[in-house]
């Protein structure tokens, strides 16, 4: 099995996504939750943000982060010819 | 097949329709005998066994002699109910009746929780789910094996994998036995045996696949279950019926109460009262031996005063029983006296801000409480992203775009339950701070009655002052009562009640059902199959599988039947022990071809072995146990976070070790490619059979 130039593109790309991806998520992990104390000072609809964050917001970035994950890696996989045929 | 995968997929949201509707049919149904006066004992009882026969039904439906079904359920689960599935799999008693009293309780420390159970998925979706889908076995010591070569890296997996599985399902099983002992009258011990018949007949005949199946219901269950309740609180108290939305208003004024409490002088009164009774403890303690007999004549004195003025009963029985009830010796003393020091020095500081991020005294507090806030998110997160009866449920998947769609759909169901439980744990704090705090003891709301008469650790409200006028320092709560009771504190039927009970039970069976698979798989696949008898038959092989789920649903239930102690320990604890162990050699293994046989070997030993060795060393019950020496905790870190260490340790060693040892063979890089790409043109072919 030789891997051609387009498999390497497409393993290089799904690496930087992954890369982005889990920046994001490392943001609205650990930076929003070292930051509590401060970002607790802003208020937003009753919650203080870090509060709503914790509870909710970040939450939401992960959900979008998978899902966003999943159309991604579809437009790729059909790109650079690695899609599934249809299942046996 | 691509059609009939459609039709099939249409024939499932058809069923679960049917099922749901049916559902609320009974339910309703329910609701109407109860106005005609059916009492709440049948009602509980109706809905222990109406659910049981439910999943029964579909378990005996599902039953299979095939191995990929009994293992994977034939590959074919669509993305969203593998999601449903994963949802139910994956929120346990713990999730469904612990986490809102977790967050009522410790407020924001509590969404530390929160956020690590949902945010694992992160990881689940891009560094794993699609490239175990692809590499399609049957077990994650199966990845292991294949991709480090050998027996040793799998039988390793096997024993991390029981480790882990097993400290949690004992967890659930217990879970099981408090709900239906609750509901239902029955002994804890044969409420412990109930739910193993219920778990057992959701997997015993059919596996994977009846389990996949019936765990779809239980979800549809324990959502509704738990929405109806907090929606009905959320109008009480905001008149919206969207909790989530409206919630940070309630918080607001949570957090004005909690301040108004603060500075109030018959709650100051009333903690002052307890700081006197700590240090009245303190100082017993501090005069022993010589204030043992000194008491001990107070005590039986006071006795005599009262039989001679003719008290009236109540106080003379409070007096004999604190006669009764005195330590045998200075040695009891002093353990009781310190037991009663901590308990009143607990209750002597004003309320515990909810919305504030990491309170302290002072600086390095709070420094302590947001290290360990990040600690338990991390490890939460990566032991989300190594339990091995998770990462299964993504072998089940048509495909490998349907495991990352999947994936979503997993997190987006539990997202639902996940953001409901912190509005919750807020309306109820809003609703004992402003309807229970105040009022007169004589006007206590009817289920704060009810309760304490269930049970007086989950609710205790006792006139401190003898101002007949209930303070919040006054009550004692303990965190499961906030879903048990919701039901009752918004006002609904005791038909809501019981579903809520219906609910946890689903959740736990649910949970349950997946880890006992991963214990009796990794048993009778990895360990029967692929290392003892190669050439077992089929027919043989489910039948061992069988026999073996059999056999460690048992030895579960037994051990839970012990009731061994502090079990949301041991739950926190199997997430750092899978996050050592897996995490770092599943994620180089698919990341990084060099990453080696020796280096996985290494990797695993020392990363759960750091783990290990930290909670031995600072977890005080463990200390107890192993007879360890106690270690001061590194950084201020606590015990459950061990992983912190573990997976860096873990991740380092992997790296180290390989480089120093060969690299792969050109099989097994090969292997990393087939699991990169969802398809490759003269790929190998890995898949279970």
């Amino acid at each position: 099995m030789q891997l051609t130039q387009t498999h390497i593109d497409y393993w290089q790309k799904n690496l930087r996504l992954t890369a982005v991806l889990l920046a994001i998520w490392f943001v609205a992990t650990f930076v929003m939750a070292w930051f509590a104390i401060p970002l607790a000072e802003i208020k937003i609809f009753g919650w203080p943000l870090s509060f709503y964050m914790a509870a909710q917001g970040s939450l939401i970035i992960y959900v979008a982060i998978i899902g966003y994950y999943a159309i991604a890696m579809r437009k790729n996989d059909l790109e650079h010819g690695v899609q599934e045929g249809e299942e046996d | 097949m691509a059609t009939s995968q459609k039709s099939f997929t249409q024939q499932l949201k058809k069923y679960y329709t049917f099922y749901t509707g049916g559902f609320v049919l009974f339910v309703t149904l329910l609701a109407i005998a109860e106005q005609m006066g059916l009492s709440t004992k049948w009602i509980g009882y109706t809905f222990l066994v109406f659910t049981i026969l439910l999943y029964a039904g579909i378990g005996i439906m599902s039953r299979t002699v095939e191995v990929a079904e009994y293992y994977v359920a034939g590959r074919r689960v669509p993305a969203f109910f593998n999601g449903m599935a994963t949802g139910a799999d994956w929120m346990s008693a713990a999730s469904f009746i612990g986490m809102a009293g977790t967050l009522y309780l410790t407020g924001f420390q509590g969404l530390s929780f929160i956020m690590g159970w949902t945010g694992g998925y992160v990881l689940v979706a891009l560094l794993l789910a699609p490239y175990l889908r692809k590499f399609g076995q049957f077990t994650i010591p199966d990845f292991l094996g294949a991709r480090y070569g050998g027996n040793i890296v799998r039988s390793f997996g096997v024993m991390a994998a029981i480790l882990c599985s097993f400290t949690y399902v004992v967890a659930q099983i217990y879970g099981v036995g408090v709900i239906t002992s609750r509901f239902t009258g029955l002994e804890f011990g044969i409420g412990v045996f109930v739910g193993l018949a219920g778990i057992l007949v959701c997997s015993f005949l059919g596996g994977m696949r009846a389990v996949t199946w019936t765990q779809v219901a239980q979800y549809i269950i324990l959502i509704v279950a738990y929405m109806i309740p907090v929606v009905w609180l959320s109008v009480k108290h905001t008149g919206v019926p969207i909790p989530q939305a409206v919630y940070g208003g309630v918080l607001e004024r949570l957090t004005e109460r909690e301040k108004q409490l603060t500075s109030d002088p018959k709650e100051q009164e009333v903690r002052k009262i307890f700081a006197d009774r700590a240090k009245a403890a303190d100082d017993k303690i501090k005069g022993l031996p010589a204030t043992y007999q000194v008491e001990k004549d107070a005590v039986t004195k006071k006795l005599e005063d009262l039989r001679a003025a003719n008290a009236p009963k109540a106080d003379l029985d409070a007096a004999e029983a604190a006669v009764k009830g005195f330590p045998a010796s200075p040695d009891a003393a002093k353990a009781k006296w310190t037991a009663d020091k901590g308990a009143a020095a607990g209750r002597t500081g004003p309320p515990l801000p909810h919305a504030t991020p990491y309170p302290g005294k002072d600086e390095k507090a709070r420094d302590t409480s947001r290290l360990n806030f990040l600690g338990v998110v991390f490890c939460m997160m990566f032991g989300t992203a190594a339990l091995p009866h998770i990462l299964m449920r993504y072998y089940t998947t048509p495909s490998v775009q349907e495991a990352r769609v999947s994936v979503f759909w997993s997190l987006f169901f539990i997202f639902l339950l996940y953001f409901t439980a912190p509005a919750l744990a807020v309306l109820a704090k809003f609703d004992v701070y402003t309807l229970v705090v105040g009022t007169k003891f004589s006007e206590l709301p009817a289920w704060v009655n009810a309760w304490q008469a269930v049970d007086r650790t989950l609710l205790n409200i006792t006139d401190i002052n003898k101002d007949g006028i209930v303070q919040l320092a006054e009550i004692v709560i303990g965190g499961d009562i906030i879903v048990l009771a919701t039901p009752e504190i918004a006002g609904l039927p005791y038909v809501i009640s019981g579903l809520v009970a219906a609910g946890g039970l689903a959740a736990a069976l649910s949970t349950a059902d997946g880890l006992l698979l991963t214990i009796a798989n990794a048993l009778s696949h990895d360990l029967y199959y692929k290392m003892i008898n190669p050439n077992a038959s089929p027919t043989m092989r489910i039948t061992v599988a069988k026999a073996l789920l059999l056999v460690v649903a048992v030895i579960a239930a037994y051990v839970t039947s012990l009731k061994p102690g502090n079990i949301l320990f041991l739950v926190g604890a199997a997430f750092s022990m899978a996050a050592s162990a897996f995490f770092p050699a599943l994620v180089m293994g698919i990341f990084w071809k060099r990453a080696s046989k020796w280096g996985a070997i290494a990797g695993i030993i020392a990363g759960l072995g750091v783990c290990l060795y930290y909670m031995v060393h600072t977890y005080p019950t463990f200390i107890q146990w192993f007879g360890t020496t106690p270690i001061t905790k590194w950084f201020g870190l606590d015990p459950i976070s061990a992983g912190v260490f573990g997976v860096p340790v873990g991740i380092l060693t992997i790296w180290i070790v390989s480089l120093l040892t060969p690299a792969p063979s050109k099989d097994v890089q090969e292997l990393v490619d087939h699991v990169r790409y969802p398809s490759l043109t003269g790929d190998i072919d890995t898949k279970g059979t």
